[in-house]
C-alpha cells in the first residue's frame, strides 16, 4: 500500500483493543416485579399496559388487561386498588392514578366495541360453574379462552352476582356491567339462569360435566342476637342492597342505623341516605383505624352526610329507637362494654355484620372441608374433591371483586392443568422493583390528575355515578406518570451515557444489548437508570 | 432556558432519549446513528467523565457542522488514552502537536481552511484544563483575542491526571493533589488561587462563552450546536468528573457532575459578547458536603479529625456563586394545566 511520505503505518483503530478484559463486574440487563403487579389480587401486569398506554396504543393495552381480567371497566370504579397503595410514584409525589386509567381504557373498549379472540382449539372438556358473580364469570371466561366448553349456572335471574346486587349503581352503572359480562357471554359461554344448583356432584354427573368451578360466594347475612322489641325493624344490608339493585327497595323511614363497619355497611347508608333517609348513622364497635371499610367508602360515605358512631354496639331495639352501649377498647384492641348507654332515634335497623357461605350444595361430596364457615381449599384453589374448585367469596381471602376475579383466573389456569392432567406451574416471581432501585431524578414532577367529582351535594340526591372518568388527553398524562419500575422503558440512558460506546440500541421495542468486548464495568449505566432494569454481577474468573 | 424543558413525557428532559419524544426532539446521543467520535477501544478509566463529554461535544459539533469537523488536540488524558500510535479510537478528522499549542494549532488550521475558500468545514480545539488553564493558555487568549474562527472546548477535570494527578489552576481549594497534599493548617490546594476561564473569555468579549457538564447532556448538545451558529471564537467549559484523580466510583461520574451543579460549585451559563445571558437554575440547593463526602480528594474534610471551617469556606464560594449568577431564581412548580 502506497503510504504518505515519513508514514510507516496504516492507522488503526482502537477497535482492536479489547476493554472488556478490564472488567471485574458486569452490567446486566434484569426485569424486576412492579410494586403495583405484585400488589394486583387480579394479578394485572399494570406495568405493562401502562407502558402501552403511554404511547396511545390503548387497544394493546386493554388486551394487555384481559389477558388477566376481563373486567377492565368495571374494576377502573370499584377495585379498591391496592396497585395505587403499592406504587413507588406515591413516594416521589403521589401514586399515578391506574385505576383512573383502566376504567378510561375499560370505557373505550366498550364504546368501540372492541372484543377479544379465542384462539385455543376446542378442547372438547366441559367445565360447570357455578355462580354467575365475579369469580365464576372471570373462571368462564379464561376457561372459554383456553378452548374448554363452559356452562354458567347461578340461582339469580341476572348474571353479575355482587357486582350486581352488593354493589349500588351509583358506583357501578348498570350498562357498564351488562356490556362487560355480555362480551364474556359472547365468546361462547353457556347462562344457565334462574336455576340454583343444590347438589355439586348430581349436577356434574348430570350435566357430563369433567370439572366444577364453586363460585357462589358469601349471600347470607350474618346475624347477630339483638334483643328486640315485637315492632322494631331490623333488615340485613345484603337483602337491602339486593332489593334496591332489583328496583324494589323497601321503605326505610327518616332515620336509619346502619349496625357494622364494613364497605357493606357504608353502601347501605349510603343507600338509605340515597332513598331519602335524613339520618344514617353507622354503629360501628371499634375505631376508625380498625374499621374494615376501605378508606376511600368512608370518606366518601362522611362526605355525603352519613354519621359513624365509633366504639358503640347496639344492644337493644324497640319501635323509633334504639338503644346504644359505648365501648372501650382492652390492650388486645378488642372491644369492652363500658355500662354507659345512650338511645338513638332509629326508624330501621340495617345489619351490616358480615356475610355467610351457604355451603349446602357440598354436603355430598366427600373430603370437602369447611373451616370458620368458608370452605377449605389448596393453593390449585382445589377442594378435598377431586375437581371440584372453589373461590371467590366463599373461600378464605379477601372479600373484593377484585380478589374474586384473580381467583377465577388462577382456578382457570389450574383446572385447564387439571384437566390435561398435568399441573400448573406459575412463573418464577422476579425480584421486588423498590423505591431504593430507582433513580427518580429522572422523573419530572407532575402531579395525579383528579377524577372529577359530582358535587357533594348532588350526589345523594339519587343512584347516577358519581366519580367521572378521564378524558384521553388527561388519561395519557396520568399513564406517562409511570415510573415503569424495574423495567426497561427505552430511555437510552445506559445508550448515551456510556463512556466507551458498549451498549448497542436493538430498535424500538427491543431495548439493548452490552458489547462485552468493550464494557469496563464501570457501572454508570447501573447509576443512571432511571428505573432499576440493569444489576452489576460479578465476572467469572 | 437554553434547553427546551421536557415535561410529561413520563421522565423529564435529564434522560438521553425518551420513545415517547419523536425522534428531532431526542439528543444526539440518542440518535443510533450518532458519529461516535470517539469509538470504543480507548483506554481511558472506568467510569471517565472527559471521554464521555468529548464525544458529547464532538458528537454534537458533527450534527450542527453537517460533519464537515476537524479537531485539533492539546497533550493530555484525551491525546493519550485514544491514540497511542498507530492506533485511534478517533472517527474524525483529528490533529496532535503540542501540550501548549492546541488554540494556535486551531488558529492555524482555519487560517489554512479560510485561504482554501473551504467556510464550510469547521474547527474544534480541544484539551483539558491543563493545556488549557495553564501552559495553552498564552495561544488561548491570543485565539480570542484576534478572534479566530475556532471553538475551543475545555475539559476541566481540575487537575494534570495524565501525569499522575497534579495541581492545574484549575484545581479547586482544599483539593488534594499529588502536589497539594492535605498536611499543615491548610491542608490540599489554598483558596484564592486558580482561575476562571470561562469568566477570563468573558473578558475578552468573544462572540459565545458557555459551560456545560456531563450531567445534563441536552444542555450540553445546545450549547455546542449554539456555538457553532457563531463566527469567531467562541468558548466552551465542560465539567468532566475523574474517578482516578477525585478519588469516586467510577459510577458516580454522572452523579458528582450533578452535585457540582445542584451545590452551585459549578455554574452552568451562556454568555454572549461578554454578557451573560442564560444560567441553569438549581431545583434545590445541595449543601456542598454532599458533593465533597464523596470524593477522596476531600477525604481529610471528614473522618476522624474533621475540617468544618474548611467546608464552610467552601460553602460560602458555592453561596456566592448562586447570588452572583441567579442560580436559585424559583421556577413555578409545573401543575396539572401544563399537561400536553
Amino acid at each position: 500500500m502506497e503510504l504518505p511520505f515519513a508514514i510507516t503505518l496504516d492507522v488503526g483503530s482502537s477497535l482492536a483493543n479489547h476493554t472488556g478484559s478490564w472488567r471485574t463486574e458486569r452490567p446486566v440487563y434484569v426485569n424486576r416485579l412492579a410494586p403495583c403487579n405484585q400488589a394486583c389480587p387480579a394479578g394485572e401486569d399494570i406495568q405493562g399496559w401502562l407502558y402501552d398506554a403511554e404511547d396511545g396504543g390503548y387497544r394493546a393495552a386493554w388486551e394487555r388487561i384481559m389477558a388477566d381480567n376481563p373486567f377492565p371497566a368495571i374494576m377502573g370504579r370499584i377495585c379498591y386498588r391496592p396497585c395505587q397503595t403499592a406504587c413507588n410514584r406515591g413516594t416521589l409525589d403521589e401514586a399515578v392514578g391506574i385505576n383512573s386509567v383502566e376504567r378510561f381504557l375499560g370505557d373505550e373498549a366498550i364504546r368501540s366495541g372492541w372484543t377479544v379472540p379465542v384462539d385455543a382449539e376446542p378442547t372438547g372438556r366441559r367445565v360447570l360453574v357455578v355462580g354467575a358473580g365475579p369469580a365464576g364469570l372471570s373462571t368462564a371466561y379464561h376457561l372459554t379462552r383456553l378452548g374448554h366448553q363452559v356452562t354458567v349456572r347461578d340461582a339469580g335471574d341476572k348474571p353479575g352476582g355482587m357486582m350486581r346486587y352488593g354493589i349500588p349503581k351509583y358506583r357501578l352503572p348498570r350498562e357498564v356491567l351488562d356490556a362487560e359480562v355480555g362480551r364474556i357471554l359472547d365468546l361462547g359461554v353457556r347462562l344457565e339462569l334462574g336455576q340454583r344448583v343444590d347438589d355439586v356432584l348430581a349436577a356434574r354427573d348430570e350435566g357430563g360435566f369433567d370439572a366444577v368451578f364453586l363460585a357462589v360466594g358469601a349471600q347470607i347475612g350474618h346475624r347477630a342476637y339483638i334483643p328486640a322489641g315485637d315492632s322494631a325493624r331490623i333488615l340485613d344490608a345484603v337483602s337491602l342492597l339486593r332489593d334496591v339493585a332489583d328496583g324494589e327497595p323497601p321503605q326505610l323511614g327518616r332515620r336509619v342505623v346502619v349496625y357494622g363497619g364494613g364497605n357493606t355497611a357504608m353502601d347501605a347508608a349510603r343507600s338509605a341516605k340515597r332513598l331519602g333517609a335524613t339520618d344514617a348513622v353507622v354503629v360501628y364497635r371499634r375505631t376508625q383505624d380498625r374499621m374494615p371499610a376501605h378508606p376511600s367508602e368512608l370518606a366518601e360515605a362522611l362526605a355525603e352526610g352519613v354519621v359513624v358512631r365509633w366504639l358503640s354496639t347496639i344492644s337493644q331495639a324497640d319501635s323509633g329507637t334504639v338503644l346504644v352501649e359505648k365501648m372501650r377498647l382492652d390492650e388486645t384492641g378488642f372491644p369492652q362494654p363500658t355500662g354507659e348507654f345512650e338511645e338513638l332515634q332509629a326508624d330501621t335497623v340495617v345489619l351490616a355484620l358480615g356475610q355467610d357461605v351457604d355451603s349446602s350444595l357440598l354436603a355430598a361430596a366427600p373430603g370437602v372441608a369447611v373451616d370458620a364457615g368458608r370452605v377449605t381449599v389448596g393453593t390449585d384453589l382445589m377442594t378435598g374433591a377431586p375437581g371440584i374448585f372453589a373461590g371467590g367469596d366463599m373461600v378464605p381471602a379477601d372479600r373484593t371483586v377484585t380478589t374474586a376475579v384473580g381467583h377465577g383466573r388462577l382456578a382457570a389456569r389450574h383446572i385447564d392443568a387439571w384437566l390435561r392432567g398435568v399441573r400448573y406451574q406459575p412463573a418464577p416471581v422476579l425480584p421486588l422493583a423498590t423505591f431504593e432501585a430507582l433513580h427518580t431524578h429522572y422523573y419530572a414532577d407532575a402531579p395525579r390528575t383528579v377524577r372529577p367529582r359530582l358535587d357533594d351535594a348532588r350526589r345523594t340526591t339519587g343512584f347516577e355515578e358519581i366519580v367521572g372518568g378521564l378524558d384521553e388527553e388527561t388519561a395519557l398524562f396520568e399513564a406517562r406518570r409511570c415510573l415503569s419500575c424495574g423495567n426497561c422503558f427505552e430511555c437510552d440512558n445506559c445508550y448515551g451515557m456510556c463512556p466507551d460506546n458498549a451498549v448497542i440500541k436493538l430498535g424500538p421495542g427491543n431495548r439493548y444489548a452490552f458489547d462485552y468486548d468493550y464494557c469496563k464495568g464501570c457501572g454508570i449505566c447501573v447509576a443512571e437508570c432511571p428505573c432499576g432494569a440493569i444489576v452489576m454481577e460479578p465476572e467469572e474468573t | 432556558m437554553p434547553v427546551q424543558p421536557i415535561k410529561f413525557y413520563q421522565s423529564g428532559s435529564f434522560v438521553v432519549g425518551n420513545r415517547l419524544l419523536d425522534p428531532d426532539q431526542r439528543s444526539v446521543q440518542a440518535d443510533p446513528n450518532r458519529t461516535n467520535s470517539l469509538n470504543s477501544g480507548h483506554r481511558a478509566c472506568q467510569g471517565c467523565g472527559e471521554a464521555l463529554g468529548a464525544r458529547y461535544a464532538l458528537d454534537a459539533a458533527m450534527r450542527a457542522t453537517n460533519n464537515q469537523l476537524i479537531a485539533v488536540n492539546a497533550t493530555g488524558c484525551l491525546e493519550v488514552f485514544s491514540t497511542p500510535y498507530p492506533e485511534t479510537s478517533w472517527q474524525i478528522p483529528w490533529l496532535h502537536s503540542l501540550f501548549g499549542n492546541a488554540p494556535a494549532v486551531s488558529t492555524g488550521v482555519a487560517a489554512a481552511l479560510k485561504a482554501k475558500g473551504r467556510t464550510d468545514v469547521r474547527v474544534v480545539g480541544q484539551g483539558g484544563d491543563g493545556g488549557t488553564v495553564d501552559i495553552g493558555f498564552a495561544c488561548l487568549s491570543g485565539m480570542f483575542e484576534r478572534n479566530d474562527d475556532v471553538l475551543y472546548i475545555c475539559y476541566d477535570n481540575e487537575a494534570y491526571m495524565n501525569t499522575g494527578v497534579q495541581r492545574s489552576g484549575s484545581t479547586p481549594p482544599a483539593a488534594t493533589t499529588m502536589t497539594t497534599q492535605a498536611v499543615g493548617p491548610e491542608p490540599g490546594n489554598r483558596f484564592g488561587q486558580g482561575k476562571n476561564v470561562p469568566l477570563i473569555a468573558m473578558a475578552h468579549e468573544i462572540p459565545y462563552v458557555a459551560t456545560a457538564t456531563v450531567a445534563d447532556l441536552r444542555d450540553l448538545e445546545y450549547k455546542v450546536r449554539r456555538a457553532m451558529e457563531f463566527r469567531g471564537a467562541r468558548y466552551l467549559h465542560v465539567f468532566v468528573p475523574c474517578p482516578l484523580g477525585w478519588g469516586t466510583a467510577s459510577c458516580d461520574t454522572i452523579r458528582i457532575a450533578r452535585l457540582a451543579v445542584h451545590t452551585g460549585l459549578f455554574p452552568v451559563f451562556e454568555a454572549e459578547h461578554g454578557e451573560v445571558v442564560d444560567v441553569t437554575r438549581i431545583p434545590r440547593q445541595v449543601p456542598v458536603a454532599e458533593y465533597l463526602r464523596p470524593q477522596r480528594r476531600y477525604r481529610h474534610l471528614f473522618g476522624a479529625s474533621p475540617r468544618p471551617d474548611v467546608v464552610a469556606r467552601i460553602q460560602q464560594i458555592a453561596d456566592r456563586n448562586i447570588r452572583r449568577f441567579g442560580l436559585l431564581a424559583a421556577e413555578p412548580a409545573p401543575t396539572a394545566q401544563e399537561a400536553p
